[in-house]
């Protein structure tokens, strides 16, 4: 795959050896000075990752507890209660993001893939560009405005937050979906055409099944990405004590939220709002950790052999 | 892609000799994918003009009706400042990283373990910004301190390193090196993508004519992958100009516009000033925040989209 293979034969390392030899002590020695430069590069970029997971391990461990599950933080002041009402916020607000998201994402990939021409599949193409790079806390407050114009100012609504997390989802989605819809061989279109299929029921009965897998992979990796968003929500879905589980009503706390609210409104009891903004971090990186491994398990599992 | 015509014709030639007309299914299920497209088209769009139409009203209030009231322009002025420096020192700390990094991957670790270090790179993207804040403030800022305050006696001379050092960690410098681990694995990505294409005869004729590894990838690698690693670069930096949670909680702001990295007294971004002034915010107050995110959403589009330019300008050539 890589060149690398070259110097790694010993065969045709030799050569360049014998001919580096003599005056070429300058050149190999610049030569390791720079390997292990970019050497030492790599593990500094790496040093971050392993301080982050490790150091979230640890202080989230002590504001882990049965309670932080099961309870909802109304009332609580300092030590006790919970972040159920967060976590069933962050699956209630992500859901309905991946129920908006996915079918207009899949439907357009398909469109890109299999219907697009011309001037309209040129400019979704160029315009799915743009939005992966819309940043967070403008997707937010574009919900913000859409629904203040509708609802007046001061609205907050769970529904508000997977608005604002769809403009992020859609494009990762739409990408992805577009890559595994490419690379479906045409000889299996071309065989359904054959039998007289209709190119509908080519696509939902040939394509997509061959493209499942991966489907249901960028859909994962597409979730785990916005599953973590504190920005667009923090403007969208407000900040809130207590359980509220409908998405039409009133405001909805959610785990990233959450943590950044322990943080920034500690209260008296500083050490135990800690506690649970680290406790909180901690479930977020462990979902998107386990969002991430299912979905290459996924795909290895279930992918389809295409020859 | 004319094969894919082809057999859409020839798809729809049988439908129409079988049919007579197309299907119901056919046309149903196209013009769905039709409006999904146009959909995602509308959404985009949707997002301009309730920017533009929920800002408006503050471009055009008088100062003294807005937030500290000063006119619009002299309020986002150092918000605007505050995001290109954190975003700059980002890029700088992180392209030269991430360079290297995708040198590493591609050229220089075993090819058994190559996959697994990119894996690695890439879960640096999977993590939540809030958790790059938290990480900031307790962990990155506190053991910034003794360096700041060695820049502070050492470098002082330079306007950079000006201080007085920050005794939290809570600065411009600590701000931009977290937004650069935060970019580091986009732009170390497509530079990945583009180093690992280098044409084998290239790499192999390099080391056939007797040149060391770093001459061959000096000579072979690095200028073909130049302008892909250009715009990952320029990607990389539209998506720390508009990066919240991690700024917000780590820079501690006062509004100074100034270029000092390591004291106290640091400018906002524009996206953390939205995240801290939203919530408690009201009336034309908000209308401000919502312009100065139309502003930041200028800046980003004009940015990924000169990267995409440099992108579509390469897959030309």
């Amino acid at each position: 795959m890589e060149s690398a293979t070259v110097t790694d034969s010993p065969a045709l390392a030799r050569p360049s050896s014998l001919l580096a030899s003599g005056a070429g002590w300058r050149r190999r020695a610049k030569d390791r000075l720079m390997t292990v430069l970019i050497a030492g590069a790599f593990a500094l970029a790496m040093i971050p990752l392993i301080s982050l997971v490790y150091e979230v391990t640890k202080r989230g461990i002590p504001g882990l507890s049965l309670d932080f599950f099961t309870e909802d933080a109304r009332g609580v002041v300092g030590e006790g209660g919970g972040a159920s009402h967060a976590i069933v916020g962050t699956l209630v607000i992500t859901g309905v993001a991946a129920l908006i998201s996915v079918p207009i994402g899949i439907m357009g990939a398909i469109y890109l893939n299999e219907y697009g021409q011309g001037r309209l599949r040129r400019a979704l193409t160029f315009f799915v560009d743009v939005m992966t790079g819309i940043p967070s806390i403008v997707a937010g407050l574009f919900a913000y405005a859409l629904f203040e114009v509708f609802f007046g100012p001061g609205i907050r609504l769970g529904v508000m937050g997977s608005v604002a997390l769809s403009v992020l989802m859609i494009p990762i989605v739409i990408r992805s979906a577009e890559e595994v819809l490419k690379i479906v061989p045409n000889h299996l279109r071309e065989a359904a055409y054959a039998l007289g299929t209709p190119k509908w029921k080519t696509i939902v009965k040939v394509v997509l099944p061959t493209a499942f897998a991966g489907l249901v992979t960028g859909v994962m990796i597409a979730i785990a990405r916005i599953v973590g968003e504190t920005a667009p929500l923090l403007v969208t879905t407000g900040v809130v004590d207590s359980m509220n589980s409908d998405p039409f009503h009133g405001r909805m706390q959610n785990l990233a939220v959450y943590a950044y609210n322990e943080y920034r409104s500690p209260g008296v009891f500083k050490q135990a709002a800690y506690d649970k903004a680290w406790a909180a971090a901690l479930t977020l990186i462990a979902i998107v950790m386990l969002l991430n491994v299912a979905a290459r398990l996924v795909y290895r599992r279930y992918k389809t052999e295409i020859r | 892609m004319s094969q894919v015509d082809t057999t859409t014709n020839a798809g729809q030639l049988l439908a129409a000799a079988s049919g007579g007309r197309r299907r119901l299914g056919d046309r149903v299920f196209s013009r769905t994918a039709v409006v999904a497209a146009v959909t995602i088209l509308a959404l985009l769009a949707g997002v301009a003009i309730f920017l533009i139409s929920e800002g408006y009203p503050a471009f055009t209030a008088a100062a003294s009706e807005l937030p500290e009231g000063k006119s619009f322009l002299d309020y986002v002025a150092p918000l605007a400042f505050g995001t290109v420096l954190a975003s700059a020192i980002a890029a700088v700390v992180a392209v030269p990283l991430a360079i290297a990094a995708a040198l590493f991957i591609t050229h220089i670790a075993p090819p058994k373990i190559a996959g697994t270090l990119g894996y690695l790179v890439d879960l640096l993207a999977a993590i939540p910004s809030i958790i790059y804040g938290l990480w900031g403030i307790f962990v990155l800022g506190p053991a910034a301190v003794p360096v700041l305050k060695w820049l502070e006696e050492k470098l002082g001379w330079i306007p950079l390193f000006e201080g007085p050092a920050s005794a939290t960690g809570r600065t411009m410098l600590v701000a931009g090196i977290v937004l650069a681990v935060m970019i580091l694995p986009i732009v170390s990505a497509i530079a990945r993508e583009a180093f690992a294409q280098t044409p084998r005869k290239l790499t192999e004729g390099a080391q056939a004519l007797g040149a060391t590894r770093w001459e061959m990838i000096r000579m072979t690698v690095l200028p073909f992958g130049k302008s892909s690693v250009i715009s990952g670069a320029m990607l990389g930096l539209g998506r720390a100009l508009g990066e919240t949670m991690a700024v917000t909680i780590i820079l501690s702001v006062s509004g100074a516009v100034s270029f000092n990295l390591i004291s106290q007294a640091n400018p906002s971004t524009i996206a953390a000033n939205i995240a801290l002034d939203f919530p408690e915010s009201s009336g034309l107050a908000i209308n401000a925040l919502i312009a100065t995110g139309l502003v930041l959403f200028a800046i980003t589009l004009v940015t990924n989209m000169a990267a995409r330019a440099v992108i579509a300008r390469q897959n030309h050539e």
